[in-house]
């Protein structure tokens, strides 16, 4: 593979997204799951529900802060390695992304700091205000870049000029475009998910510890009954937004499912190995029929197959199908879970099964593995388009030297991984230690305690300018 | 064409990345000055001055970029590859810088690490956003809507400097920040070098401006020409009354008006810079009429930016009121 300066940019925007991607995935679903334990600590003043929220809170800024940094990288690299998309499609994307800046991101950033260091300044019920206004900000900015990311993969609502820039024409059916609706909810549900299976994860590893402990039993209990309410419409879902692509993206299905021949009745291919050069998937293991009935339910509609497009429009299959593969089984393996605790509540062994909290400590991080492949699926499989079927990737570069990109792209994996290594060492590191420890609490509230003190009128500036 | 869209947007983006300048400027000079302030416990402090705000104060970069790219996207798309190789290094100095703020506090043995991350992170940010607006000021090659220079065009002596300028500038905010939230031996120190880094920034500020009207003939006439001379004649002279007050402030221990004369030098500057660039957006190259994209992109983030803006200002304005007064010494570590 020849290292062109397009190749080096999309690897260094897929190196530096997916990074950025692990943060939030984790950091949207604990804000909201701080909003409801801090909610519950106020109502009932349980002190559980407290030390539960200290104890994710100094995870949720460990995790924020990476999000943070990570994501202005992606905000700048629209102009540094991808100028001529950002010149044509900038006056449609960039107004969404300009109100996720004003409506999510001050937002967050705005009560972060109250909610992390001012319960003591401001109150629990102004803290616990904060502490929803934080949750409400990251839901918001899953909603912008989602319809900037969706508008990409099913544009409308926008008009070419002669020089072939995107102008808009509606707003309101460039943010409702057709993919959004489904991608929005099937990326806020995966950040709920992913965070129950990590919650869930840290919950169980606690339980394996100390079964009495009250607060592993109270992360435990509320991460299953996510898992096991949650997963089911997560499958749901992820099938409606799988139709969705049919309609409008059926070159991604094709490439998902491995068929380049174009069926009547399709097959299931389970497993396979696609061959774009040979245009075949080998070595496959199919279910006849049943890819027709699931993708259109009906056991005999067609299916287009790759070959029904030229091989300068279709995407590359084998990631696309492989990272597709690896989101289900991951999906199928956490409704497993799911119903096996709905199976332990009712049993009334939730807290004592052993397997059962096992099982929950391995599929703790696969909510980040399921997601990420769910991206690598989705954008690869929207290949070569920047814009679908408007704007090719290769002529969407900067006019930039491949070493620019190359040694940008070097920095970043080192820097990257010393950096977002160290973080989520220490993230471990937190969670390792039970929320019951006090030594927990003593050690670990690094700055949280340390913002200061009401100021006496004494202690105030004395000038007056 | 007084106050279209692309004048007041101009405006609003001036705007964003002035609060950039100024907010995150004392931050990262406080990043700066751990090169002199070497005890961990005055580190604790530091940090602890600016860690309830710093996240808000970066968003506004945040704001500057994103709005760049929804309102001049022309604009966005020629700059942004014309400073690859800063705004690159700005972007890992950020890294750093941000993540310091949490990770310092997650391990003992690694904390001296962590710390010079912060202080080298935010030297680097400095610097690079100095090279950046120096690399502007210069000017930067457009050809057919892309930028047709190389990717070190931007190194030159009079970038370099500007780096160092932004460097001293920073360090002074972050001084004059220090001996308004601090008490004790930590003040005392602050309140030193924030004498030394006047010193230096007032200078600094005097070789960029007398430099800068040789760059470009475009901003010789802006400068000196008739009737814009009258104008820019007030800036050099606000200048003056910022550094007396500064000066005057910390000679006579004042708290708050250092730092809000610091914070005067800057707008100042900027609005230096902003006689000599108007009305084009890249000197010589683009006018942010050029730049626009079309009213409606515009027409629509300006109803959002209408309400939001001073919503943003009100709740940052109460975030920094929670968090009032000076840092006790005494709550600062574990």
């Amino acid at each position: 593979m020849q290292f062109t300066a397009e190749i080096l940019a999309r690897i260094q925007f897929a190196f530096t997204v997916s990074f950025h991607f692990l943060f939030p995935a984790l950091s949207i679903g604990l804000a909201s799951y701080l909003a409801v334990l801090n909610t519950v600590w106020v109502w009932k003043k349980d002190e559980a529900y407290l030390r539960l929220f200290n104890y994710w809170k100094t995870v949720f800024a460990v995790t924020f802060g990476m999000g943070v940094v990570s994501g202005i990288v992606m905000s700048y690299q629209f102009g540094t390695n991808w100028a001529r998309f950002s010149d044509r499609a900038g006056a449609v994307i960039g107004p969404l992304m300009g109100y996720e800046v004003l409506t999510a991101f001050f937002l967050e950033a705005g009560f972060l700091g109250i909610m992390l260091f001012g319960r003591k300044r401001v109150g629990e019920k102004l803290h616990l205000f904060a502490t929803i206004m934080v949750a409400i900000g990251t839901l918001i900015s899953a909603f912008w870049i989602l319809a900037a990311n969706s508008w990409m993969q099913t544009p409308q609502g926008h008009a070419l000029t002669p020089e072939g820039l995107f102008v808009p024409v509606s707003w309101v059916e460039i943010i409702f475009n057709p993919s959004f609706p489904y991608r929005l909810v099937h990326t806020v549900l995966a950040a709920f998910l992913t965070t129950a299976f990590a919650v869930g994860g840290v919950g169980a590893w606690h339980l394996l510890r100390d079964r009495d402990s009250r607060t592993a039993q109270i992360m435990f209990s509320m991460a299953m009954w996510m898992a096991a309410l949650v997963t089911p419409v997560q499958i749901f879902v992820g099938d409606m937004h799988g139709l969705n692509t049919l309609e409008h993206q059926p070159a991604k299905i094709a490439a998902m499912e491995g068929h380049y021949e174009t069926h009547k009745g399709a097959p299931l291919i389970l497993f396979g190995v696609p061959d774009d050069a040979a245009e075949k998937t080998r070595y496959a293991v199919e279910v006849p029929k049943l890819g027709s009935l699931i993708l259109a339910h009906d056991p005999d509609a067609e299916i287009k197959g790759l070959k029904a497009w030229p091989k300068a429009d279709r995407p590359k299959s084998a990631i696309v199908f492989w990272a597709f593969r690896i989101m289900v089984g991951l999906g199928l393996l956490m409704l497993c879970v799911g119903m096996w605790s709905l199976w332990a509540r009712w049993r009334k062994t939730l807290f004592t099964d052993r397997w059962l909290q096992r099982a929950a400590v391995a599929v703790a991080p696969s909510g980040f593995i399921a997601v990420l492949a769910g991206w690598v699926t989705t954008e690869n499989g929207r290949q070569p388009w920047t814009v679908y079927g408007l704007m090719r990737t290769s002529d969407s570069l900067s006019n930039i030297d491949a070493p620019a990109v190359g040694a940008s792209l070097v920095a970043f994996i080192v820097v990257y991984f010393a950096v977002f290594g160290a973080g989520i060492f220490y993230i471990f590191r937190l969670i390792g230690a039970s929320p019951d420890l006090k030594s927990h609490q003593e050690l670990d509230k690094g700055p949280i305690r340390a913002a200061g003190v009401t100021p006496a009128p004494a202690q105030e500036p004395r000038d007056g300018v | 064409m007084a106050f279209d869209l692309p004048t007041i947007w101009a405006a609003l983006i001036a705007f964003a990345v002035l609060a950039y300048v100024i907010l995150d400027g004392f931050d990262l000079g406080v990043g700066i000055l751990f090169s002199v302030f070497r005890d961990e416990h005055d580190r604790d402090v530091m940090t602890n001055s600016v860690a309830p705000v710093w996240d808000g104060n970066e968003t506004w970069l945040v704001l500057g970029g994103g709005g760049l790219l929804a309102v001049f996207p022309l604009a966005y798309a020629t700059v942004l590859p014309a400073l690859y190789v800063p705004l690159i290094v700005m972007l890992l100095g950020l890294v750093f810088r941000g993540v310091a703020f949490e990770f310092r506090w997650r391990t003992l043995r690694w904390k001296p690490v962590w710390d010079v991350g912060f202080m080298v992170g935010s030297t680097v940010a400095a610097f690079t956003q100095g090279i950046a607006l120096g690399a502007l000021v210069q000017g930067i090659r457009i050809v057919d809507r892309e930028y047709a220079g190389g990717w070190w065009d931007w190194l030159t002596p009079f970038s370099l400097t500007c780096g160092v300028a932004v460097v001293v500038g920073y360090a002074l905010l972050g001084a004059t920040w220090l001996n308004l939230k601090t008490l004790g031996p930590v003040q005392d120190k602050a309140r030193k070098w924030a004498l030394l880094l006047a010193v230096a920034t007032l200078g600094l500020i005097g070789v960029v401006s007398l430099w800068t009207p040789f760059i470009n003939r475009l901003y010789f006439e802006r400068w000196f020409g008739w009737p814009t001379a009258f104008f820019s004649a007030f800036v050099p002279l606000l200048l003056a009354v910022c550094a007396f007050v500064l000066w005057h402030g910390l000679k006579t221990d004042k708290h708050l008006s250092p730092f809000l004369a610091a914070l005067g030098l800057f707008v100042l500057s900027y609005v230096g810079i902003g006689i000599s660039f108007y009305p084009y957006i890249v000197p010589g190259a683009l006018t942010f009429h050029d730049a626009a994209g079309p009213d409606k992109s515009l027409g629509f983030l300006l109803v959002g930016a209408a309400v939001l803006v001073p919503t943003i200002l009100a709740y940052t304005g109460y975030a920094y009121w929670v968090f009032r007064g000076k840092i006790d010494p005494k709550e600062g570590y574990h």
